[in-house]
């Protein structure tokens, strides 16, 4: 058993909550975001958060800090786009290894600090793996259903390019997060599986899908359970949703595959849903008191925050977490036999 | 002769089982009826596709494979295995063309194919998780545990061909070899999961004539019945109608054949497979001697078998397949047959066995208390715990208002107390609305449960309630509501009843009405019970608190509390957005640039009328989805018709729905009639549109503005923004609707006069329907033809419910013009009471209510937004300019006011 396996057999783990949210703060500015090193770069690059762990990594670390502060367990690297499909927007796909294995480096040097200081309480880094922002399933062109803008094999290539750096980078586990589309989270699962095998090591993964509408269906359509069947292939650490909505909304979707899954349970959710202005309102206290629903169920190993959440709403998730036993799970064997 | 072989059902070891997925789950467990694998959507099964795919109409092979689901296929198998196809490419073409149509991709997918490259194609294209068709040992076990590697990673199910590096297994012994040795390697040298492993074990023709050929079937039998004992957790496939294939052409032994087969392979442990429906007889009803001469052959029982099937066979002419339904359940004990009726809602026998009853009761009353309540108690436990739906309670009350109407004359005749009700409720809708729909379901729901409703229909006035009330003595009182108007209604009753000292409880409910409205509004205005029961199913326990002498105290108190902490929180909220002036907003309106805009002048100016349309035109044009969640089901049609929960009643409902569609358009009981216009318009003064009518002053349309703050660049709509302004010099063009459906009240009637209260709601849900539809399908009139902007659109019914259309029909009341004093307006520019007979009531609601009424705008820049809250600076501005009192304004505008 690795050491996060351990550590999620005796307590609940506090993932950590929104980058972009904190990042917004700074207010960087279109040179704050080029730095130095990309001072002459063709293309405009404000808005690519993964690339101010270059440009300014003292930043991204002060965020890790400040959520490992209030008592998270993992965080998530600085990488949610960090794959040539998605960065080809910013023509960086040339930077991708170095994007990666920079945001793992700093996440790590921050959680060895804050374990060097409380070894009771060893902390992980998680390597974010986004969607990227096409999808393997559905068309984006109504008129040609049958059309895809990219394929299986692209999106494998370019996951794997990206869990190379992340593991190198020193990262424990990975969180393939955000699932809106289920053929594209099994392309990063196969990647996943192949680095695996090639490298004869074993990464924890984690599995987070987002459910987009009231139906409680994901943007490709399935249902919540028919998700977890898709992507139990794998020997996962956890499975769960984040994002989209809040974590009352989120309760039902959780429910539908707590008792269906021997894997363990994460939810990391939004601050509730965006208001008008399209900005995330719920305080940390109430979004503690629906967590603590969570809880009171027994629903959840893995708890944390998504859009809008800040340190303070971890710090409260932390502190009803601590208050609670995890939920029974299975930790699945190695089944990768040849 | 010997007896057939009555072996019982194998079993099976087995600790995990199998799940699939498309976009919903396939999970087997130890209660799994067969799987029906579909094969239609197989070039090597079906002439028809193999043409189309040749043909490369891929629109028509969807349809089959549609249809394959729809008629109860739980996976389809897609094959493309053949020499003049392009396997690869038709593979992803098709898997992809499937991924974007629900309605099939809702199943599993079994990709099918002999070629791995296909095989591997096919797995890279499907979200969920799908079987491969299939792999062997046949080239040997390194090949076999690579693509058995693969296709774990890929994270699907196999089948497991019986065949090796020597041959394909065509005995017992081969058969369990084989299946011995591919499950060793798959579990042990691969990992993959025992439970993902489907054996086809190989169903070869019997009855060819050939020796070796005789046991062709039992083995199949037998073999399956050792694998599903030995080997753990994996499932056993075939296709079925190899069995009989010498038989082509005589398909009434081919029925009954397969389905002496399939007995007895289901119960050896075959769990799955390709079977046609059409091609199988029910196992009870094959004739004794043709059963006989089968299981001879199937079961290898006779050196003669199959000349004597031959022979026999000569006399077998084609099917028939007629089954009754199923009334076994007549032969319970009285108690029973009553529950059963009550909850089936099933009427045909129920005055028989009250009759029954009746004669073995002490007095009539005793049926009612007894045998009936004994009945709808299972009902309202079984609606409690949601295994009943509401249209199911509706129909058992049918059938007990029968049962009770029945009993009536004898209890008058006994000269017995009537039987005591728990409560009397007092239902209305309020003055000015006469939407109906919920508070009947709720009256129902409610008389079940043995209410007694006092019902004092639409339009109600406060005075009306408040005396009823007290001269009826009610328990309760509960007001409907549908338009927003009538959510002020209901505060003036709550103010009113304040007033004159009542301690009713008050039940608010109707599809505008909120708990935020109830709590901050009503809630506050009366000092005893307010509840908001937003749907029929909570009514029952809801009533039932308040109405508890024990509990109603507490209860009470925890709704004013939760009320007040509710109210607490959202005003809190709502400070928190902040607006602008509407002189600043109108700076800040949508910005059409009328230089490059295309105008486009209608094919036909002025006012038009339609009284002549067939329901039949509008049907396709029917959104069902708001028709189920009338009924509280809740979910998307059609999914909803496959929905796990509700699934099968929404699709009895629907089934109904169809019925009395089909009924009501036989005999005309329904009409629909419209009146349009289209005319030339300009904004002027920035909200407001001016319309011209031939020959008469311009009439004005006041449009309402949002003044919301928002972010830079972000425009604060209104709808005259749509519309050309006159300095522009441009002429620009608007239009106006009202549609009705008249009868369903009339209709409705008649069936509550003869206590179906099911039937009635149902036609009210229906007219609702087709109202929609007529709007519907006169936009589309409107836009491809009477206007004429948009002549080449070619738009499903799906894309006119997501208003995929160009241009849009905004209605008065609705968030994009809340106002409904604008309905005034469309009332007198388009004649509408006159030319079509459609009604305003004093609220502006519309009557009959199953009707919509609104405007047209066609720029293709046009779409729906909400207004939002409006601040008083825009109510001063909009009495000004509609010439009204403040006070009147505020009234009308009451519910988009941002400081209340």
């Amino acid at each position: 058993m690795s050491n996060i396996q351990q550590a999620l057999k005796e307590r609940i783990l506090v993932l950590d909550g929104a980058m972009g949210t904190m990042l917004q703060a700074y207010k960087f500015t279109e040179e704050d975001f080029r730095g130095e090193r990309f001072k002459d770069y063709p293309t405009p690059l404000q808005g690519n958060n993964d690339l101010l762990s270059i440009t300014q990594p003292e930043a991204i670390k002060t965020i890790h800090g400040k959520y490992f502060e209030v008592g998270a367990d993992i965080v998530e690297t600085n990488t949610f786009s960090g794959t040539t499909i998605a960065m080809a927007d910013y023509q960086m796909e040339d930077l991708v290894y170095e994007l990666n294995f920079q945001s793992a480096k700093i996440a790590k040097e921050v959680a060895d600090e804050f374990t060097a200081k409380e070894p009771h309480k060893p902390r992980f880094v998680a390597g974010s793996i986004g969607p990227t922002n096409r999808t393997a399933s559905m068309s984006p062109d109504v008129n040609d259903p049958g059309y895809r803008a990219v394929t299986f094999d692209e999106l494998r290539i370019a996951y794997k390019q990206q869990i190379e750096a992340l593991v190198d980078g020193g990262v424990d586990l990975l969180l393939v997060e955000t699932v809106f589309d289920t053929l594209n989270a099994k392309a990063a699962l196969f990647a996943i599986e192949e680095v695996k095998d090639e490298r004869g090591i074993d990464i924890p993964t984690m599995l987070s899908g987002t459910i987009t509408d009231a139906s409680g269906r994901t943007l490709s359509g399935q249902t919540a359970e028919a998700f977890l069947i898709s992507v139990s292939h794998i020997p996962l650490l956890s499975v769960g949703f984040n994002c989209a909505l809040g974590a009352n909304l989120l309760q039902p979707h959780l429910e539908a595959i707590a008792n269906k899954t021997d894997f363990a349970i994460s939810a990391h959710p939004n601050a509730g849903l965006p208001n008008a202005f399209g900005e995330y309102d719920e305080t940390p206290e109430e979004m503690g008191e629906q967590i603590e629903e969570y809880l009171k169920k027994n629903l959840i190993n893995i708890i944390g925050g998504c859009c809008g959440t800040s340190p303070e709403h971890i710090g409260v998730i932390a502190n009803i977490a601590a208050k609670y036993k995890p939920r029974e799970f299975v930790i699945p064997a190695e089944a990768g036999i040849l | 002769m010997s007896e057939p072989n009555n072996q019982k059902r194998v079993t099976v070891h087995q600790s995990k089982y199998m799940k699939l997925s498309g976009l919903e789950p396939l999970v087997l467990n130890e209660n799994s009826n067969f799987i029906n694998v579909g094969e239609r959507t197989n070039v090597a099964g079906s002439r028809k596709f193999l043409r189309l795919i040749k043909e490369e109409k891929f629109d028509e092979a969807l349809d089959i494979a549609r249809h394959q689901v729809d008629g109860g296929a739980q996976i389809i198998d897609i094959n493309f295995d053949d020499g003049l196809i392009d396997g690869k490419e038709s593979m992803i073409r098709f898997l992809n063309l499937i991924a974007a149509e629900p309605d099939i991709c809702r199943v599993p997918i079994m990709i099918d194919s002999s070629k791995w490259e296909i095989i591997e194609a096919g797995l890279k294209v499907v979200q969920g998780k799908c079987v491969v068709n299939s792999i062997s040992l046949k080239e040997g076990e390194e090949k076999f545990i690579y693509e058995a590697k693969q296709i774990k990673r890929y994270g699907a199910a196999v089948i497991v061909m019986a065949f090796d590096e020597v041959g394909q297994a065509d005995n017992y012994d081969r058969r369990i070899e084989i299946a011995q040795r591919s499950y060793d390697v798959l579990v042990n040298k691969v990992g993959f999961p025992s439970e993902d492993i489907i054996f086809d074990l190989n169903i070869f023709p019997v009855a060819t004539g050939m020796d070796e050929h005789r046991r062709n079937a039992i083995d199949f039998i037998e073999a399956t019945r050792w694998v599903r004992q030995n080997l753990e957790n994996v499932s056993v496939s075939g296709g079925v109608s190899n069995v009989s294939f010498s038989f082509r052409g005589n398909n009434g032994v081919r029925e009954a054949m397969h389905s002496v087969f399939l007995y007895y392979a289901i119960q050896a442990g075959m769990n799955m497979g390709i079977v046609n429906p059409a091609l199988l007889e029910v196992y009870d009803d094959i004739p004794k001697d043709l059963l006989e001469h089968i299981e001879d052959v199937i079961l290898d029982r006779r050196d003669d078998a199959t000349e004597r099937l031959l022979d026999f066979a000569e006399t077998v002419k084609g099917s028939k397949k007629e089954a009754g339904a199923d009334l076994s359940w007549r032969e319970n004990p009285l108690q029973e047959r009553i529950t059963h009726a009550l909850v089936k809602g099933i009427d045909a026998f129920i005055i028989e066995d009250i009759e029954q009853a009746r004669q073995e009761a002490v007095t009539p009353i005793d049926v009612i208390e007894g045998h009936l309540m004994i009945g709808m108690n299972v009902v309202g436990d079984l609606f409690g715990a949601g295994k009943m739906f509401l249209p199911q309670v509706v129909k058992s009350a049918r059938v007990m208002k029968k049962a009770v109407g029945y009993l009536n004359p004898f209890i008058e005749a006994a000269k017995t107390e009537k039987q005591e009700p728990v409560g009397k409720i007092l239902m209305a809708t309020v003055k000015g609305d006469v939407h109906d729909i919920g508070k009947n379901i709720v009256s129902v729901v409610l008389a079940c449960n043995n209410y007694e409703i006092v019902d004092l229909g639409v339009m109600v006035p406060p005075e009306k309630i408040i005396e009823m009330a007290i001269s009826e003595r009610v328990d309760a009182i509960g007001l409907s509501g549908l338009i927003t108007p009538s959510l002020d209604e209901m505060v003036y009753l709550a103010k009113e009843m304040q007033r004159q000292n009542f301690e009713l409880p008050l039940l608010i409910g109707g599809a505008t009405t909120s708990k935020a409205h109830t709590a901050v509004k009503i809630d506050t205005q009366y000092n005893n019970a307010v509840v908001h029961v937003n749907d029929a199913s909570r009514a029952v326990t809801v009533v039932g608190d308040l109405l508890n002498k024990k509990t109603s105290h507490a209860y009470v108190a925890k709704m004013k509390a939760d009320y007040d902490e509710f109210r607490t929180k959202f005003l809190k909220r709502g400070k928190e957005k902040s607006y602008i002036s509407i002189a600043e907003a109108r700076k800040r309106k949508y910005k059409i640039d009328w230089e490059t805009s295309e105008i486009v002048k209608p094919k036909e100016l002025g006012v038009q009328i339609l009284k002549q349309l067939s329901l039949k035109e509008l049907e396709p044009f029917i959104d069902w989805s708001p028709f189920f969640r009338s009924w509280d089901l809740h979910g998307k049609f059609p999914d909803i018709l496959t929905d796990e929960v509700v699934g099968e009643q929404a699709t009895i409902m629907y089934k109904e729905a169809q019925e009395l569609i089909k009924d009501i358009i036989a005999k005309q009981s329904l009409k629909p009639k419209a009146v349009f216009g289209l005319f030339e318009a300009n904004s002027i003064n920035e909200d407001d549109i001016s319309v011209t009518k031939k020959g008469q002053e311009p009439f004005i349309f006041r449009t309402l503005r949002q003044q919301l703050k928002k972010r830079e660049g972000i425009p604060n709509h209104a709808l005259s923004d749509f519309i050309a302004p006159k300095e522009t010099g441009k002429t620009d063009y608007i239009g106006a609707f009202c549609v009705g459906i008249f009868g369903a009240q009339e209709l409705a009637e008649s069936y509550k006069a003869k206590e179906d209260d099911y039937n009635a709601i149902m036609v009210q849900a229906i007219a609702d329907r087709f109202a929609e539809a007529f709007a519907e399908y006169l936009h589309k009139q409107v836009r491809i033809k009477h206007w004429g902007y948009a002549a080449d659109e070619d738009l499903t019914n799906t894309d006119l419910i997501k208003e995929s259309y160009k241009g849009i029909r905004p209605a008065p009341g609705y968030p994009a013009c809340p106002d409904h004093l604008e309905k005034e307006t469309i009332w007198e520019l388009l004649e509408v009471e006159k030319l079509i007979g459609v009604k305003l009531t004093e609220s502006l609601a519309m009557w009959p209510a199953a009707a919509v009424s609104g405007y047209y705008f066609g720029n293709p820049e046009a779409k729906y937004f909400g207004l939002g809250k409006i601040t008083d600076d825009q109510v001063t501005d909009y009495a000004t300019r509609k010439g009204i009192t403040k006070e009147k304004a505020r009234k009308w505008l009451h519910p988009t006011l941002a400081e209340e």
